[in-house]
């Protein structure tokens, strides 16, 4: 028996001489989906809110709770990413309940495009933070023996998140698939489950792992804050 | 099928079979080390899960390095 492997992926059709994968193509369709939902909810906001806008100020209460305890700090900057990632990830790794549907996660390239997201954004939140020169010292930190070390987890912890991401997702598209191709009917169902937890907790812990990051890098920033930062309330 | 897919084949059931039991024998230390800072502090269950997530998130790349390294010798083989 074949399986196809994980490592590529389907080519779907091409546009001009770029090809179109069928992961690139979900991705598109999580992302209309994510923005034309959240334009239409936040087009009428009302003081008394509808059970819809309720329901839509929980998930991004609890995101921003979750942001302030983890980081620290007060969610607003933060919240924007961390929160698309969340709901992004969250969406794409369900989207196998759709026949047909492989989650976009289970492919290398998104994760890999995911995780350079996260690693741009400590770099831009930690120099916003800090300053540059502060960022770059805080590298040094707690001696400059260290610093090669530093900035090789700055690399490492990416890629490890890049291929935590693949390697759940992936995995249990792999097994369902297996288990699929020995009993068809109904067996597979208990997996599918499972794997629905697996892919809500790896949303969680991707853009947990994202907090923490972010966090660290303005760490200095918390520990020694400007008076302009004090003031607030 | 050459001598090449055989020690493939078999390199790749003994990454992911040794692989997966120090990342268990950690989880499974982990998990209960929480459990025992929850019972003992209940009120700190919120700090203590979260927490522990993320920290077995990182235990469980090790078996996902594994995975991929089991994957990486059945389909995308170098030598074969």
């Amino acid at each position: 028996m074949k399986f196809a492997s994980p490592l590529e992926s389907k080519l779907l059709f091409t546009i001009g001489p770029i090809p179109i994968s069928q992961p690139v193509a979900t991705t598109w369709a999580i992302m209309i989906v994510l923005t034309l939902v959240s334009w239409a909810m936040t087009r009428r906001l009302a003081h008394h809110p509808t059970r819809g806008q309720a329901a839509f100020e929980l998930v991004v209460e609890t995101i921003a709770s979750q942001v302030r305890e983890t980081m620290t700090v007060e969610p607003k900057p933060y919240l924007a990413l961390i929160g698309t990632l969340f709901l992004f990830l969250l969406m794409a790794n369900w989207a196998s309940l759709i026949p047909g549907i492989e989650p976009p996660t289970a492919t290398l390239e998104t994760d890999a495009a995911l995780a350079m997201i996260v690693f741009g954004a400590t770099l831009w939140f930690g120099i916003r933070a800090l300053g540059l020169r502060a960022y770059l010292a805080s590298f040094a930190q707690p001696s400059i023996l260290l610093a090669p070390l530093n900035v090789i987890e700055l690399f490492t912890r990416s890629f490890s998140l890049m291929i935590r991401l693949f390697g759940n997702v992936m995995s249990g598209v792999f097994m369902i698939g297996v288990v699929l191709s020995l009993a068809g009917l109904l067996v597979p169902i208990p997996l599918m489950a499972l794997e629905m937890l697996t892919g809500a907790v790896q949303a969680y812990i991707f853009s947990a792992l994202a907090m923490v990051f972010i966090g660290s890098a303005i760490s200095e920033a918390i520990e020694h804050p400007s008076p302009q930062q004090e003031s607030l309330p | 099928m050459n001598w090449i897919h055989l020690v493939s084949i078999l390199g790749a059931a003994f990454a992911i079979a040794v692989g997966a039991i120090a990342p268990a024998l950690g989880q499974g230390r982990a998990v209960a080390a929480a459990m025992d800072a929850i019972a003992r502090q209940p009120e700190a269950a919120n700090t203590v899960s979260r927490t522990l997530f993320v920290g077995l998130a990182m235990i469980e790349t090790m078996a996902i390095y594994c995975l991929v390294i089991a994957l990486l010798l059945l389909f995308a083989n170098p030598f074969a």
